[in-house]
């Protein structure tokens, strides 16, 4: 039990080969910090730890508040994805990769089924298209604010997290309306979409944006604005230019330090070259920036979402080729959602053929012509990008997921070093990691 | 299995072949197949001389090992199956040779690429140019990788300034040289993309790091030792990133165990992921 001091309890402490270590619990910093102990202290932050973004460790050494060494220890949430999808057929790997960078799931299914389609020679039809841009950019949409909501929370602006949750759960809504799941859809199939969105979506998506466009205004109040979020912000975690490309940064840390660097522009995929969108760009680059450009963004997506509705035109959304579209329609029954009545009437009572050819496809899955290709698309947080090797078979010889969060994190060293320990937090908030994806 | 053949050397004719090998590639399948297919001689380069400059011409010779050969539908050997899928015999598919002219860019960026190289004396660097659904991969000589990626960067004609992924792929147990470590490279100047790609001995899996040309493959290359085993010589601090420090073995080689446990669903047991009954 507890002895009764005058004063805070000492922190606890634990003699190692690498010299004390003490456990900090509050209140009990001054027995850390005292004369008798020299300046430079080693503290470790994370995995669980409410403004480590995730279960991500830093390591930070100091002197006073002054950080003279980070670094950052990842792995917590390390799940073999990539090893999974070898295990898997092509369209198995769909929701696997969907769980990588949870905060972008749409993202990593269309970059994975672009690069399916790419591997096959196939192009999904337009409707499926458009609607992978609108889905995409509803997608960039909440989760750009869960990084304004949790770099808020990080920062202890606390208004700014139940804002950004509120609006980020309207997202969510959207989303489970037009594809059956809040997270993790699984919707973006090779070749297409898993069906087609739900009657009225049109309405929903309508709705939502203009629901977006009042909201939208109240974070310039709430934060933009702010002379704490400001202050806590402005000439932080800065990275110009050559350290970005250097270490390898996209997204809105690239673009914070000037260079206009979209994938959605530079090599437009899915149609973008079809879309009015402006690519937002600051050249501070410091963590203010970044909450700029996040916030600029949105309202750009937004806009790309109005006119993908308004693009979205009858027709299928799935590839006519039977070999690799899957080969039921889904409805909704009694007893919830499977496979349509009709097509289960026609396997079981009238075609021989076309229930071979549904077992085949469904345990087999489809054969993919030997290569390989890369192909990067913008997510939320930077180039997303797939590189996948096929040896002819139904399985994946070989799945990569280039993540931005993973590459982007290394960033945090060179943000972070010679600023205080609170600056740590903001510049790890601006660089945005989702632990899913950094991990895989 | 030795041979790393784009062939069937047995006698039996290839069978599947809109899978096999190089016939979507577009390449000239027939001298492929007699020229190809032969493991690829570390060092035996050839560069042909063009308008006086040396160029690595990496449309001559074939040096991409092949993958596995495929086998058998089901996956069925030793067993009383007479169906005939048992039999069945997938050659590896050897990414073949692109042939002059590419077409594109490519061209004039491999003559760009031939000449930089040259001045610089850098020489037997690229041992073959394959080009794919549009992408141009270059099989690097290992011991090239890192005057070539400097090249890559420095030249102002070339100017890749960003490396996208450094990552491994491993092609099996089967496979001449299974581990092959992949760099994507991007140009932001000229906005192009290219992939470079060293194959490697599993017994001898060393590679020259390129964090000093591009720092950012720090992480990427200490993922590809984690993951893949493969040494990056010269790499500031190659750990393990994440698996945890004390991890035997390296993930991601075909022959480490996915893992799992058999479910019993509904009275059926349905065993793990990597004992399913695969089709390839």
């Amino acid at each position: 039990m507890t002895d009764v001091h005058d004063g805070p309890a000492p922190a606890q402490q634990r003699i190692t080969t690498e010299g004390p270590i003490y456990t900090v619990t509050g209140g009990d910093w001054d027995t850390v910090t005292d004369a008798e102990h020299d300046d430079r202290i080693v503290i470790n932050m994370g995995p669980q730890h409410p403004s480590t973004h995730g279960v991500l460790r830093l390591v930070l050494e100091l002197e006073g508040e002054t950080v003279t060494q980070a670094r950052s220890v990842i792995g917590y949430l390390h799940t073999g994805i990539e090893k999974n999808c070898e295990y898997r057929t092509w369209t198995q790997g769909v929701t696997f990769v969907t769980r990588a960078d949870y905060l972008a799931p749409i993202f990593n299914e269309t970059a994975y089924c672009l690069a399916v389609e790419k591997l096959l020679g196939i192009e999904a039809p337009r409707r499926a298209t458009v609607a992978r841009v609108l889905l995409m950019e509803l997608n960039r949409i909440g989760s750009h604010l869960v990084c304004l909501a949790t770099g808020g929370m990080e920062l202890g602006a606390l208004t700014g997290m139940t804002a950004g949750f509120r609006e980020r759960e309207e997202v969510l809504h959207l989303l489970e309306f037009l594809t059956g799941l809040r997270m993790n859809h699984a919707y973006v199939r090779p070749g297409g979409l898993a069906q087609d969105f739900p009657d009225g979506w049109a309405g929903k998506v309508t709705e939502f944006v203009a629901l977006m466009r009042t909201r939208l205004p109240d974070y310039d109040k709430l934060l933009t604005g702010q002379p704490i979020w400001r202050q806590r912000l402005e000439g932080v975690g800065y990275l110009p230019l050559d350290g970005c490309l250097a270490l390898g940064v996209t997204g809105p840390i690239l673009r914070s330090a000037g260079l206009a660097w979209d994938q959605r522009r530079i090599e437009p995929y899915c149609g973008y070259e079809e879309y009015d969108f402006e690519v937002p760009v600051a050249t501070e680059a410091d963590c203010y920036a970044r909450y700029r450009l996040r916030v600029a963004e949105i309202h750009e997506s937004l806009k790309i979402v109005e006119q993908a509705a308004a693009k979205m035109e009858p027709g299928p959304v799935m590839v006519a080729d039977r070999k690799v579209a899957w080969p039921a329609q889904l409805s909704v029954g009694a007893d919830g959602m499977g496979t349509t009545l009709e097509h289960v009437r026609k396997i079981m009572g009238q075609s021989m053929e076309s229930l071979i050819h549904h077992f085949k496809l469904v345990t087999e899955g489809f054969y993919v012509p030997p290569g390989q290709v890369y192909v990067p698309i913008e997510s939320p947080r930077g180039e997303l990008g797939y590189h996948l090797v096929s040896d002819g078979g139904t399985r994946p010889m070989r799945v990569h997921i280039r993540d931005p969060s993973f590459v982007n994190l290394q960033t945090m060293p060179a943000m972070s070093e010679g600023g205080m320990v609170a600056d740590v937090i903001a510049a790890v908030a601006s660089i945005d990691p989702v632990m899913g994806g950094v991990d895989r | 299995m030795s041979e790393t053949t784009g062939t069937s050397k047995d006698g039996i004719e290839p069978t599947g072949g809109e899978q096999s090998s190089a016939e979507l590639s577009g390449a000239d399948v027939a001298e492929h197949r007699a020229r190809g297919g032969e493991a690829p001689q570390g060092g035996e380069i050839e560069q042909v001389q063009l308008d006086g400059v040396v160029v690595p011409e990496g449309g001559t010779r074939p040096a991409a090992p092949a993958t596995r050969e495929r086998s058998g539908m089901f996956g069925v050997t030793g067993s009383g199956d007479t169906s005939g899928f048992g039999g069945l015999r997938l050659p590896g598919h050897a990414p073949p040779p692109a042939q002059r002219p590419f077409g594109g860019w490519f061209d004039e960026f491999a003559d760009d690429l031939g000449e930089s190289l040259a001045e610089r004396g850098v020489r037997g660097a690229v041992q073959q140019i394959t080009i794919d659904r549009g992408e141009i991969t270059f099989y690097v000589a290992r011991e090239r990788i890192l005057d070539l990626c400097r090249t890559l960067r420095d030249d102002e004609g070339l100017r890749f300034e960003l490396c996208s992924s450094v990552s491994g792929v491993d092609y099996g147990e089967d496979a001449a040289q299974r581990l092959h470590v992949v760099y994507h490279l991007l140009s932001m100047t000229y906005r192009r993309r290219i992939r470079l790609e060293v194959a490697l001995d599993i017994a001898d899996p060393h590679v020259p790091s390129v964090v000093e040309v591009y720092p950012t493959a720090d992480w990427h290359e200490r993922e590809t030792w984690d993951m893949f085993g493969v040494i990056f010589d010269g790499h500031p601090g190659l750990t393990r990133i994440l698996m945890p420090d004390d991890w035997d073995g390296h993930p991601q080689r075909k022959d480490y165990p996915l893992g799992g446990i058999p479910v019993e669903y509904k009275g059926a047991e349905i065993p793990p992921p990597d004992q399913r009954r695969s089709y390839t």
